[in-house]
């Protein structure tokens, strides 16, 4: 293997991260879209994607397996962290226990 | 004039809400009441549109003891607290997060904690409130996409809330601490976890936990004597989470069918009695079941089904006035019945409610849909209770894509029900009397499915 080639399969590599987390998505909602038609800025929550909060539990359970933490929020009206697939994999990457 | 005490709580030290892990008596909770019916505008109608259910509370407690009418929105999207205008022009929305671009007038939940030193040994009357006051108006997303409107009288909610209480067997020796998933402004989270401790003499926790690790920190901030108040889908994410959860005394759900087999298992894991509710906004609560012994639901004292015009409805009792159901009953004796299902037409989705006939008016409605329709998967109604329906819809719109049409279809109808997939097709399978049949659109979503793995190289 080549030091490029471990370098971009290093798991905390951001764009490796958000290909992954964009096929958690599509798989765990059973989306019609392939991973990278899922933008990184546009808004995962209402328009854009328009998921919504039976969703956001949705992916919220499979990151929380995959990556080993808890997502937290003070209610529904606050999952901030699913503005776009940018801040949830900002997030994943500061809170991963694996 | 009959007048009915606002709580059942005797001790007006003993605790009415938990907030961030403090206890708030019921003392304190009726001084910041007042003091807030002082500090509100003189109008006639609130909009309480708080996110913190102790100040929820507070707002509705204050209304209720100042005489005013409570607004309970459906959701804070300022679109819709704007339609609520058209229904009471004088409405002001007390509001305790920022609303900044509402086109309407907002009081700023006011701060009452360093205004309140209510002293210990205080006597506090409890404040009786007309029977016939008009409470609030509960609005519901309405399947015409404009909120709907519905009365509901002191003396009625309390009667409702009061059976309640009994149902579940709840007593004042015992106070239980409710924890909801769902919000205050909900017929259900309204009657479940804000009027259900008022008159149970027992208290609710102001947070409303919505991922799995909230719920359970929530939980473990009460008393173990407490009820997680919640919904199907909710509880089933919370149970596949595999947290350690705390002791809890029971759990509480409505708003969508639930399976026997989630039931037991919320049973088993939580080692704690389930109730179910069945109910409707319109009606308030009809009737309660637990559901992992028992597939019959019993009717709330002094509520009656009737028959008539091919429908069933609801009457007596609480019910302020006779409503059609929107589900298929069989009655089993004069207090007992089973569900057999929704009728057709009326789509339920986590709660929301809606009928094909609409969305299909919506859809036919968008320049450049030839024909289109709605459908109810059958995989769907075969997961049952818990997994969360979808709705598909088959779209004839010559030159237009799936994303444009969503787009169309995303300003017209709720999030929620949008179709997932929305099938293009050339035209729609209609027999010879115009009809979809059930077996063509399945032929259709096996065939949109093939095709969709295809693409996707799932498959060769």
């Amino acid at each position: 293997m080549t030091q490029d080639a471990a370098t971009a399969l290093k798991p905390d590599d951001p764009a490796e991260l958000s290909r992954e987390v964009a096929q958690l998505i599509v798989t765990a909602l059973n989306l019609e879209m392939t991973p990278d038609e899922i933008a990184l800025d546009a808004p995962l929550y209402g328009e854009g994607l328009g998921l919504d909060s039976i969703d956001i539990l949705e992916v919220a359970l499979v990151v929380s397996k995959r990556y080993g933490f808890s997502l937290r929020a003070d209610n529904e009206d606050n999952v901030s962290i699913f503005a776009s697939l940018r801040s949830l994999c900002d997030h994943i990457q500061a809170n991963r226990t694996k | 004039m009959t007048q009915l005490a606002l709580l059942a709580h005797r001790d007006p030290s003993a605790p009415i809400a938990y907030r961030h892990g403090q206890a708030i008596s019921v003392r304190r909770f009726l001084t910041e009441a007042r003091i807030l019916a002082g500090a509100l505008p003189a109008t006639g109608h609130v909009i309480n549109a708080c996110a913190d259910r102790y100040r929820f509370a507070l707002g509705f407690a204050a209304c209720l003891i100042s005489g005013r009418v409570s607004l309970l929105p459906p959701s804070h999207m300022a679109s819709v607290l704007e339609q609520l205008r058209d229904f009471a022009a004088d409405a002001v929305v007390l509001a305790d997060t920022e609303h900044r671009d509402l086109r309407l007038p907002v009081f700023p939940f006011p701060s009452l904690g360093e205004q309140v030193s209510p002293d210990r040994h205080e006597h506090v009357e409890i404040p009786a409130i007309p029977a016939e006051q008009l409470a609030t108006w509960v609005f519901t997303s309405g399947s015409t996409g404009c909120p709907q409107p519905h009365r509901k009288h002191w003396g009625l909610l309390r009667k409702n809330v009061v059976g309640e209480v009994r149902a579940l067997g709840f007593t004042p020796e015992d106070p239980v601490t409710l924890v909801g998933t769902v919000p205050p402004q909900h017929m259900y989270g309204f009657e479940s976890t804000v009027l259900l401790a008022w008159l149970s003499g027992g208290s609710f926790e102001a947070s409303r936990p919505f991922y799995p690790a909230d719920i359970a920190e929530a939980l473990a901030r009460c008393p173990t004597n407490s009820m997680l108040v919640t919904t199907p889908f909710h509880l089933e994410k919370l149970l596949d989470a595999e947290l350690a959860l705390p002791k809890i005394g029971s759990l509480l759900c409505a708003t969508a069918p639930l399976s026997d087999a989630l039931a037991r298992r919320a049973e088993a894991e939580l080692q704690a009695p389930l109730f179910e509710i069945y109910g409707s906004t319109e009606t308030g609560q009809l009737a309660t079941r637990r559901t992992s012994r028992e597939t019959a639901w019993t009717l709330f004292p002094e509520v009656r089904l009737g028959h008539r015009n091919g429908q069933t409805w609801a009457e007596g009792g609480h019910v302020e006035i006779a409503v059609p159901l929107g589900d298929l009953v069989e009655q089993l004796d004069a207090r007992r019945f089973h569900l057999k299902g929704r009728n057709t037409d009326l789509v339920n989705i986590a709660g929301k409610r809606t009928s094909l006939g609409w969305l299909n008016q919506q859809l036919l409605a968008i320049p450049g849909v030839d024909d289109g329709s709605f459908y109810i998967p059958e995989q769907a109604e075969q997961a049952g209770a818990s997994a969360v329906v979808r709705l598909a819809a088959f779209v004839a719109a010559p030159g237009l894509g799936a994303d444009h049409l969503l787009k169309e279809l995303r300003q017209r109808i709720e999030p929620i029900f949008l179709p997932r997939p929305l099938v293009l097709l050339e035209e729609l399978p209609r027999n010879s009397v115009g009809k979809l049949l059930r077996a063509a659109c399945e032929g259709l979503l096996a065939e949109h499915e093939r095709d969709k793995d295809k693409r996707h190289g799932r498959l060769p």
